[in-house]
């Protein structure tokens, strides 16, 4: 559905002569129906991606296609086929929210403008206001809109630039809810965020991005080859010898304490776990606890953020 | 065509609820016929028995040939009123494009409008009618009102005719529309630069000045608003019209638009 290579996009710089490298070599694929996450801190160059993407600006180097069309080449069809929330819902703030719309259902010559139009109010439950003023609109509502408008032309695959900055976590959590049933209708959906856990509950992918594409996996598949598996045992009194004891044994990968605690990195706890349990009980340990260790996203992804600033300094 | 339709009724449906905009379009045209007729209807006393031909200046008494004095001094007092009309068709698209351009910088309302599959012609097309066509009617409307008024405030039958003639209708039909045009494609320039729509009208407002050298040069003697300086002037305005066109067309382009009119 989406297919980047290489994507590139340098901007010219606030002073004359200088250039803001915005997307560096981005490459990356999107299946169809996936839920794909595009996380990164403000200005890592999302905004700018799904720009490109929408064939809204053109990259400086590079080539992507969505829905099959190259952007840059069939741009006008991208545009007929993508649905897009912008950063910022741009509705006419004087015009009410069946108005608003009506120009884009008609804009994109949806065949039946005023079918879909009552067809996505309500859906987003703004029926009742559709001859209220968008200007008069709750944050959360307007959001709304501009989510019904993404979708009025029925995209195969949709653009959500951070569609939950911003909002109230009332808001939020009715725009995340809304986001799950249309991942249900087998859409496409790229959504960009900075916020780790709507990533983490949303999207069957994440890509972890900050100008350049540092890591794109499942969240499940992110935390395990970032850190493998690891179990904490929690023990009375905690020997330094046992830590080597504990290494030694052939399907550990590591073994550290941290306090009263041994952390141990290996493969299938399930069926490691009694060996390891059996060693320290013959050396004498009191185990008091045994759980696994998991890692947050957050905590990948400040990892992969703070290593790109060390080497950066 | 259609994705132009829905535009133009956008804008009007936004622009019109400014109240700025709806005295531009509506009042003002209104007052600039009232303002002359009513201008003429005081002097008609004062001009008719007279014949101060000291008040005139000498062109414009060689351009009346045989013409009474007095209603020389009509004719030549209408004249004055002829760039009123050419004025209109440049401040009115100006204002309706400034607040539109503006408008849509602050609500951030083009970004998702230049996602749809409409062209960067439809999209400026739909901008420019949009301030034009209103612009237009309200000057010929208010031309309309002028000429009926006339007669009613006692203008004699060579200051009507001289209403009616060629050159009044060459100024109204043919140089408003081509101002207006020249106007909203400056208005678009200036606005898509500036943030507040009172600038952006302040600064495309310099454009009246030509207008305004049309007006002293004819009271000082040195213009005479004839036929054959309408057309030299639409022609002009034809050839400048088809540059900015041209040079509009390559200058607003979308990745432009979007990220350089904030
Ligand atoms: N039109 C532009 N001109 C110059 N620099 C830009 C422009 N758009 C974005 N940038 C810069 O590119 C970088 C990425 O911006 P953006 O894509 O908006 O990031 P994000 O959406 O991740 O917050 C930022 O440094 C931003 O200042
Ligand atoms: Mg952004």
């Amino acid at each position: 559905m989406i297919t980047v290579e290489g994507l590139s996009k340098t901007f010219q710089g606030a002073t004359k002569g200088t250039v803001v490298q915005a997307v560096t070599d981005l490459s990356l694929n999107v299946a169809e129906g996936e839920v794909f996450g595009f996380l990164g801190p403000n200005g890592a160059g999302k905004t700018t991606t799904v720009r490109m993407l929408c064939a809204l600006i053109a990259p400086t180097r590079g080539r992507a296609a969505v829905n099959g069309h190259e952007v840059g080449r069939d741009d006008q069809a991208i545009r007929r086929t993508v649905g897009i929330l912008t950063e910022t819902p741009g509705l006419y703030d004087r015009l009410s929210a069946e108005a608003n719309l009506r120009v884009f259902a008609e804009l994109y010559d949806v065949p039946d403008p005023a079918a879909a139009v009552k067809r996505y109010l309500g859906l987003l439950g703004l029926w009742e206001r559709r001859h209220d003023a968008a200007g008069s609109f709750s944050k959360g509502m307007r959001q709304k809109l501009a989510i019904a408008r993404a979708l009025l032309h029925e995209p195969r695959v949709l653009f959500l630039d951070e569609p939950t900055s911003g909002l109230d976590p009332e808001a939020a959590r009715l725009v995340r809810e809304f986001i799950t049933e249309l991942r249900g209708e087998g859409r496409t959906i790229f959504l960009t965020t900075h916020n780790l856990d709507e990533a983490d509950r949303l999207c069957d992918r994440i890509g972890i991005f900050k100008t350049r594409l540092m890591a794109v996996d499942t969240p499940a598949a992110l935390r395990r080859t970032l850190y493998g598996r690891q179990v904490v045992f929690h023990l009375a009194r905690l020997d330094p010898a046992w830590v080597d004891a504990v290494a030694a044994l052939p399907t550990v990968q590591e073994a550290r304490a941290v306090d009263q605690r041994l952390i141990v990195r290996l493969e299938s706890p399930e069926e490691n776990n009694p060996v390891i349990l059996r060693r320290l009980i013959a050396l004498g340990a009191d185990v008091q606890f045994v759980g696994e260790l998991r890692h947050s996203l957050e905590d990948i992804y400040l990892r992969f953020v703070n290593h790109d600033a060390e080497a950066r300094s | 065509m259609k994705h132009i339709r829905t535009l133009i009724a956008k804008e009007w449906a936004e622009v019109f609820q400014n109240r700025i905009v709806v005295f531009t379009v509506g009042a003002l045209p209104l007052l600039l016929a009232l303002l002359p007729l009513g201008i003429l209807l005081t002097m008609r006393g004062t001009t008719l028995g007279g014949g101060e031909t000291s008040d005139l200046p000498p062109s414009m008494i060689k351009a009346c040939g045989a013409i009474a004095i007095g209603d020389c001094f009509q004719i030549f007092l209408l004249n004055q009123f002829l760039p009123l009309f050419m004025m209109m068709p440049l401040f009115i698209p100006i204002a309706i494009a400034s607040y539109s351009i503006v408008g849509e910088k602050t609500t951030r309302s083009l970004e998702p409008l230049l996602a749809t599959p409409i062209t960067t012609e439809e999209l400026l097309a739909g901008k420019a009618l949009a301030a034009v066509i209103p612009a237009v009617l309200a000057t010929w409307g208010s031309f309309v009102i002028f000429l009926i008024g006339l007669p009613l405030v006692g203008a004699s039958s060579p200051a009507l005719l001289t209403a009616l003639s060629p050159t009044w209708f060459a100024a109204t039909l043919l140089i408003g529309p081509l101002v207006s045009v020249l106007a909203v494609i400056f208005a678009l320039m200036v606005s898509s630069r500036v943030n507040d729509p009172r600038v952006a009208e302040q600064i495309s407002g310099v454009l009246i000045v030509p207008v305004l050298g049309l007006v002293f040069g004819q009271l000082a003697g040195v213009l005479v608003l004839n036929l054959q300086l309408m057309l030299t002037v639409a022609a002009g305005l034809a050839v400048i019209d088809v540059i900015l066109v041209f040079f509009g067309a390559r200058l607003f382009q979308r990745e432009v638009i979007l990220t350089r009119w904030k």
